[in-house]
């Protein structure tokens, strides 16, 4: 085993554990700060798939924008003081089977496939620039509408997220 | 390394974030699952651009980032006017629209 793999198996471990901790733990402080673990753990993954730009991206908008909102939410919508941060889980019969019959159809799609890919890897020199050049070319609409949809969302969440003024 | 390893290990999160979002009460959570199910999907996009040698999947991970970070924004928004108006963040507790 190459230092490659090791990396890898290291990374993918601690994304599955984080990832189960998110979903199966009763406390959703602990899920919230399992989220932090899978998010730098895919981020290792993008490092070791050589997408250094999409790897920082990661770090910044998961790690640095998203996850800190939902702890906000966490912490506005639970009472802390009362301390009632259980949670529970509904429906799981018919979760398992859905979950069941979703993973064997994905997992056996993803080995019987037979990919066309490159004989070796390749990876790149470096991606921040071809990802430039394709944003203000090939993707200059789609990148233009990414503008306007942060722009609508960010207008959006203040407007339903604030308290409505009591007509006087 | 092979493909394999990263799409398995994708659908493997992908399942995970699906067993929360259909089964967990707290819409935080459920929330915090299509956040972890958009994870897996943008790994497997990368993994794909790097076996292709084409920076294409990287560009539609950047704008899955987006459309990401604009539905956390909107989502913890209206969970918390909805934690405002009815107290609870419990999914089967807010049925005012079920008919």
């Amino acid at each position: 085993m190459d230092l490659y793999t090791i990396a890898f198996y290291l990374f993918a471990v601690i994304t599955l554990v984080s990832a189960s901790i998110v979903v199966f733990s009763k406390n959703i402080i602990y899920s919230a700060f399992a989220l932090l673990f899978a998010f730098f753990g895919v981020a290792g993954l993008y490092v070791l798939l050589m997408a250094d730009f999409i790897a920082v991206t990661q770090l910044m908008i998961y790690v640095g924008g998203i996850l800190v909102l939902v702890l906000f939410g966490v912490m506005l919508t639970t009472r802390v003081i009362n301390v009632d941060m259980r949670t529970g889980t509904i429906q799981t019969l018919p979760a398992v089977l859905i979950v069941a019959a979703l993973a064997g159809t994905l997992v056996g799609v993803f080995w019987t496939t037979d990919w066309r890919i490159m004989p070796a890897f390749p990876g790149f020199e470096k991606t921040a620039p071809r990802i430039g050049e394709l944003l203000l070319t090939s993707y200059l609409l789609p990148f233009e509408i990414a503008s306007v949809v942060l722009l609508v969302a960010l207008v959006g969440a203040a407007m339903i997220a604030r308290r409505e003024k009591k007509a006087s | 390394m092979e493909l394999q390893p990263y799409l398995l290990l994708s659908a493997i999160t992908f399942v995970i974030g699906v067993v929360g979002v259909l089964s967990r009460r707290n819409a935080i959570i459920v929330f915090m699952s299509i956040e972890l199910m958009l994870n897996s999907v943008n790994l497997s996009l990368v993994a794909f651009s790097a076996f292709l040698g084409d920076v294409t999947g990287q560009m539609l991970v950047f704008f899955a980032m987006t459309v990401a970070a604009a539905e956390a924004a909107i989502g913890l928004a209206i969970i918390i006017s909805m934690f405002r108006n009815k107290q609870t963040v419990n999914i089967d507790d807010i049925n005012i629209l079920k008919w």
